[in-house]
C-alpha cells in the first residue's frame, strides 16, 4: 500500500484541507469498525503512540493509538492555522507539520512566492521531508491551494517547485480554487496569473475549481432543501456541502463550499484508499489523462451532489448520475465540456456499481460527447467498493477537456485590464526579486496554453483522416 | 517434462492462478491416473510432506492481487504456490509499459532471475517457460517484456511461450494500444509463440454461449483458463505411442510456428455450454468437427453465428484476389481432441490444401492431438490452435489506433521519461507493420 501527503497552504487551502480531514476521519470511522489501524487508514495518516516524546509510529494491524495526518500546513498568518489548533481536530497535526508567519502576504503574490519563498524554504523542505521520511511508499502529493491571495497563490506554487526539486518521482497532484469575477482581492488576476505559469510549469495535474461553482451548487442545494416539494426532500445529511457527523459541530460560513472540494478530494483518492474490483492507481491519472505535458488540467464533476430523501428509483438514479457527471450544473469549473473537445476521461465510481454498468453508460454516453480524433477510445475507468457516506454511490468524472480555456480566458482577460494600466504594479515591484519580465512571461505562457487548447479545439467535428500508415518495403 | 509457469502482473496472477486450478481439478476427477500423473509431472512437484506446488512464479509491482491468487490456492485444498516463489513491489507501474520496461523490470533482474532458477532446477526435464500477461497495463505488458527478454538469455535454447490478454476496445487504460504495440513487438523477437485471448471474445461468449449475465473478471478468467487448459493438459500425439506427450511446448511450437514471421496463434473451442445445461447436452464428433472447422474458416471464435457462406478459395482463385470473401487462411493448426470415442473422429476436413498456405504441405500444417479422457466435464470436446489471419484485424486496429496517437505525439512525453524514445515506438511500428504484412500475403 503507499502513502500521499497533504499540503496546505494558506487561509483557504488550510481551510479546505481541515475539513478533508474532518470527512476523511468520518468515512474511515464509518467503515473501520474495530477501531484497528488498516491498510486503508495508513494510507492518509500516521499511528502514533503519544507517550513517546519521539512519536514512534506504529505498524499496520494493531489498535488505533492516536492517529497523526500524514499532511504539512503552511500559513503567512496565524488565524486558520490557530484555529485547526484550538478545534476539535488539533491532535492531528503536531508543531513539526505546521509553519506560520504572522503577518500575512498582503495579497501580493510576490510576497508569498519571493520573500517568504526564500526566507522559509529550508524550513519547508525539511517539514516535507519528515513528512516523506514517515512513509513507506510515498506515491503522491496533494497540494491545496487558491489562486487569488498572496500566500496560497505565492507560497503554494513556490512549495510546488520545491516538491519537484526535492521529490521529482513523486506524483504532484494540485487542487486550485480560482477567485469569482466579483473577487473582494482586487489583486487577484494578477496573483492567478503568476500562479497559473507556475502550476503548468511544475504540476503533474491540476484541478481547477472556480469559487463561483461552488457558490452556485451550494446554493442550489439549499434552494431545494427548502422547496420541499414532496418527494424531492433532500436529505440534508448527505448532501455533499453536508459535514455532518464529522468531529467539527458548528457550521462555519465557508464550510458548505470547502465540503464539495474536500469531497473531490476524499473521490480522487478512495481507490488508494479502499479496495475496488478495478483499482485505479494515483499515478495512472496523469498517465491516462495527460496527452501533452503542460495540458494537465483536468476539469472535475461531481455526482451526485446530493440525495433525495425519496430513493425508489435506485436503478435509472444510477444511470441519471452517469448522465450528470456530464451536465454543466455539475462541473467545478463555470464551463461546458459536452460542447467543447475530450482529450480523455476518467470515471471514478464508488459503491455498489458493476463493470457492466459501467460499459453500458460508457456506450450509452459515447455518441453524445465529442472526443479529439486520435482519442476516441480515452476512456479510464476504476472502481472503488467503498461509497461515501451516506451514499449508495458517487461518480468523480475528471475530464481533459478544452473547456477550460474559458475560465483562463475570463482570468487572461481581468488581468489585461489591470496590466494596461499598470495598477497595483508597484507593489510588485517592489519585492526584492520580482521584476515586470515576471508578469510579461506569465502571461505569454497562459496565452500559449490558451493557444493550444484553440488548436485541439480547431479539429473538433472535422473528419480526420487516419494517419498514413508506415509502408513496408517488400 | 516439465512446464515452469511464470504469471506477471494483475492479469497474469489472476489468470495464471484460474489455469493452474483448472488443469489439476480436471486431472484429479476420476480414475485417470495415468494422466493425473503426467498433469502433476508437467505444472506442479511434491514437497515433502506430499503437497502438490505449482511449478510457477509470481510477479507483480504491487501485492494485492498475488496475495490472492496465492491465498485462492491455498484455499483450494488441492495445491498451493512454493512460500518463496513470488515477488511484489508497493506501487504499480501506472499503466506505463515504459515504467515497467525501463524501470521496475532492470531493477529487480536478479530476484526474478533467481526465483525462476530455482523452479527450473526442480524440473528433472524441462519442457519450457509459460509466461502468462496483458498487454494493456504497465506490470504485465512492461516488466512482463523485460522478464521474457532475461528469460531468453538465461535460457537460450528452452521454448518459451507467451500467452497474451488482449484489452478490451473500449478499455480500462486509455494508452493500452501503445502498451500493446511495445509489448508485441518486443516479445516477436524474444517468444517462440505468442498465444492470444481477446477480452472482447471471451466476454462475448460468456454472454452469449454461458449466458452469464453480470459478467465479471473472474468469469473472462475461467473461459481463459478452459481453453487453455484443454491444450496444455497431456494428450497423445501422433508420434508419442500411446504414452502422452512429453513435450507440450516444445510440440506446439514445432507444429505451428515454422517461420520467425508467423508467431501468433489464437485459439477456439467447441463446444462452451452453461454448467446447468451440460447434462442434457450431447455431441457428436462429426458436427462438432464440422463447426469448428466453420469457424476456423470463417474466422469466427464462438460457435454462435457463424458465417457458412465462407468456402475456401478454389484453386485458381487463389493466386488471384488477396482476399477471398472473409475466408481465413491458415498456415498451420493443432486439433486437440478429448473424450469418448476419440479415435473414431474423422479430421480429414482439416487436411484440405485449401485451407492452408500453398507453401506448406498439409501433412505438414496440421497435427491431431488426443486422448481419450474427456476435459472439464465435457464428454467430447475439441479444441483448435490455429497460426492464421484470425488475429489480424485486432492487430491491425491496434496498431492503427496507437499510430493515429502517435501522429500527434499524444502521451509520448510520459514514455521518454522513462528512456523509450520515438524512435523505439518507430521501430515498434515498423516491426508490426511487417507482421501485419506477412499474414495479409499469407495465401
Amino acid at each position: 500500500m503507499t502513502q500521499s501527503v497533504v499540503v496546505q497552504v494558506g487561509q483557504c487551502g488550510n481551510q479546505v484541507g481541515c475539513r478533508f480531514w474532518d470527512l476523511a476521519l468520518r468515512e474511515h470511522a464509518h467503515v473501520n469498525k474495530k477501531g484497528l489501524y488498516d491498510e486503508a487508514l495508513s494510507s492518509f495518516f500516521r499511528n502514533v503512540d503519544s507517550r513517546k516524546c519521539d512519536g514512534e509510529a506504529h505498524v499496520v494491524g494493531g489498535r488505533i493509538q492516536h492517529l497523526k495526518a500524514r499532511a504539512v500546513l503552511v500559513d503567512m498568518e496565524e488565524g486558520v492555522v490557530n484555529e485547526i489548533l484550538q478545534g476539535p481536530l488539533r491532535e492531528m497535526f503536531d508543531s513539526t507539520q505546521l509553519l506560520t508567519d504572522v503577518s500575512g502576504s498582503g495579497n501580493n503574490w510576490a510576497v508569498g512566492h519571493m520573500t517568504y519563498g526564500s526566507a522559509y524554504r529550508e524550513q519547508i523542505v525539511d517539514k516535507l521531508r519528515k513528512a516523506a521520511e514517515h512513509c513507506d511508499c510515498l506515491q503522491c502529493f496533494f497540494l491545496i491551494h487558491s489562486m487569488g491571495g498572496g500566500t496560497g497563490s505565492g507560497l503554494g506554487t513556490k512549495v510546488l517547485s520545491l516538491l519537484e526539486e526535492e521529490f521529482p518521482e513523486v506524483c504532484r497532484i494540485v487542487t486550485s480554487i480560482y477567485p469569482s469575477a466579483e473577487d473582494d482581492v482586487v489583486t487577484s488576476p494578477y496573483n492567478s496569473i503568476l500562479a497559473m505559469r507556475e502550476l503548468t510549469e511544475h504540476a503533474d495535474c491540476v484541478l481547477p475549481v472556480e469559487n463561483q461553482s461552488l457558490v452556485d451548487i451550494v446554493k442550489k442545494i439549499k434552494h431545494m432543501s427548502h422547496s420541499g416539494k414532496p418527494g424531492t426532500v433532500i436529505r440534508r445529511e448527505s448532501a455533499i456541502i453536508s459535514g455532518q457527523g464529522g468531529l467539527i459541530g458548528a457550521e462555519k460560513p465557508f464550510d458548505a463550499m470547502n465540503n464539495i472540494v474536500a469531497n473531490l478530494l476524499l473521490n480522487i483518492t478512495s481507490s488508494a484508499r479502499f479496495e475496488g474490483s478495478l483499482n485505479m492507481d494515483l499515478n495512472e491519472i496523469a498517465m491516462n489523462l495527460v496527452p501533452f505535458p503542460r495540458l494537465h488540467y483536468l476539469v472535475p464533476s461531481l455526482t451526485p451532489l446530493y440525495t433525495l430523501a425519496d430513493v425508489s428509483v435506485p436503478s435509472r438514479r444510477l444511470d441519471q448520475m452517469f448522465s450528470d457527471a456530464f451536465s454543466k450544473e455539475h462541473q467545478l469549473i463555470r464551463a461546458d465540456p459536452k460542447h467543447s473537445l475530450y482529450l480523455a476521461c476518467a470515471l471514478m465510481v464508488r459503491g455498489n456499481v458493476q463493470v457492466s454498468d459501467l460499459r453500458r453508460n460508457i456506450e450509452r454516453l459515447k455518441p453524445s460527447l465529442p472526443f479529439v480524433s486520435w482519442n476516441q477510445e480515452g476512456w479510464k475507468t476504476g472502481l472503488c467498493s467503498v461509497p461515501p457516506v451516506g451514499h449508495s454511490h458517487s461518480l468523480l468524472a475528471l475530464a481533459n477537456n478544452t473547456c477550460v480555456k474559458t475560465t483562463f480566458m475570463e482570468l487572461r482577460e481581468r488581468f489585461t485590464k489591470l496590466y494596461r494600466k499598470k495598477a497595483h504594479l508597484h507593489h510588485y515591484l517592489h519585492v526584492e526579486g520580482m521584476e515586470q519580465s515576471h508578469f510579461s512571461e506569465a502571461l505569454s505562457s497562459l496565452s500559449s496554453l490558451i493557444e493550444e487548447y484553440h488548436q485541439l479545439d480547431a479539429t473538433k467535428g472535422r473528419l480526420m483522416p487516419g494517419a498514413p500508415r508506415l509502408r513496408i518495403a517488400r | 517434462m516439465s512446464v515452469v509457469t511464470v504469471q506477471l502482473g494483475q492479469c497474469g496472477n489472476q489468470v495464471g492462478q484460474q489455469l493452474l486450478h483448472s488443469l489439476l481439478c480436471d486431472a484429479q476427477n476420476g480414475q485417470r491416473k495415468e494422466l493425473c500423473t503426467a498433469t502433476r509431472e508437467r505444472f506442479f512437484h511434491q514437497d515433502t510432506h506430499g503437497e502438490l506446488v505449482a511449478r510457477a512464479v509470481l510477479i507483480d509491482m504491487e501485492p494485492k492481487v498475488i496475495n490472492q491468487s496465492i491465498s485462492r490456492a491455498a484455499r483450494s485444498g488441492m495445491w498451493r504456490y512454493g512460500e518463496t516463489s513470488h515477488f511484489s513491489q508497493k506501487q504499480g507501474s501506472g499503466n506505463n509499459w515504459a515504467n515497467g520496461f525501463c524501470v521496475h523490470g532492470p531493477a529487480h533482474r536478479e530476484v526474478v532471475e533467481e526465483l525462476v532458477r530455482r523452479e527450473v532446477e526442480r524440473c528433472d526435464r524441462l519442457s519450457g517457460l509459460l509466461a502468462m500477461m496483458s498487454v494493456a497495463g504497465g506490470t504485465g505488458s512492461g516488466v512482463g517484456t523485460y522478464v521474457t527478454q532475461c528469460l531468453r538469455d538465461v535460457y537460450p535454447k528452452s521454448f518459451i511461450l507467451n500467452h497474451l490478454t488482449w484489452p478490451y476496445g473500449t478499455g480500462e487504460v486509455i494508452v493500452q494500444n501503445y502498451n500493446s504495440v511495445l509489448t508485441l513487438a518486443h516479445l516477436y523477437q524474444l517468444s517462440d509463440a505468442i498465444l492470444v485471448h481477446e477480452n472482447d471474445t471471451v466476454h462475448q461468449i460468456c454472454s452469449q454461449l454461458l449466458n452469464i449475465k453480470h459478467i465479471s473478471f473472474a468469469d473472462v478468467n475461467s473461459v481463459i483458463a478452459h481453453q487453455l487448459g484443454s491444450v496444455l493438459q497431456p494428450a497423445l500425439t501422433a508420434d508419442s505411442q500411446g504414452a502422452y506427450s512429453r513435450n507440450p511446448l516444445g510440440e506446439l511450437v514445432s507444429a505451428l510456428c515454422c517461420h520467425p514471421e508467423f508467431k501468433l496463434l489464437s485459439i477456439s473451442s467447441i463446444p462452451q455450454v452453461p454448467l446447468a445445461s451440460m447434462a442434457y447436452s450431447s455431441f457428436s464428433w462429426p458436427s462438432l468437427l464440422k463447426h469448428l472447422r466453420q469457424m476456423l474458416i470463417s474466422n469466427t471464435k464462438m460457435e454462435e453465428g457463424i458465417d457458412w457462406q465462407v468456402r475456401p478459395p478454389a484453386a485458381a482463385e487463389r493466386s488471384r484476389s488477396l482476399t477471398a470473401g472473409g475466408f481465413n487462411t491458415s498456415l498451420a493448426n493443432v486439433l486437440i481432441l478429448r473424450g469418448k470415442d476419440v479415435y473414431s473422429a474423422e479430421t480429414g476436413g482439416f487436411e484440405d490444401p485449401a485451407l492452408y498456405s500453398s507453401w506448406l504441405s498439409p501433412q505438414e500444417a496440421f497435427s491431431v492431438w488426443k486422448s481419450p479422457v474427456p476435459f472439464n466435464k465435457y464428454e467430447k470436446s475439441a479444441t483448435l490452435v490455429s497460426n492464421s489471419q484470425a488475429l489480424l484485424r485486432p492487430l491491425d486496429s491496434m496498431v492503427g489506433g496507437a499510430w493515429n496517437m502517435f501522429a500527434s505525439r499524444a502521451y509520448i512525453h510520459q514514455y521518454t521519461k522513462f528512456g523509450i524514445s520515438e524512435e523505439d515506438f518507430l521501430d515498434s511500428f515498423s516491426s508490426l507493420e511487417q507482421v501485419i504484412s506477412s499474414y495479409k500475403q499469407l495465401r
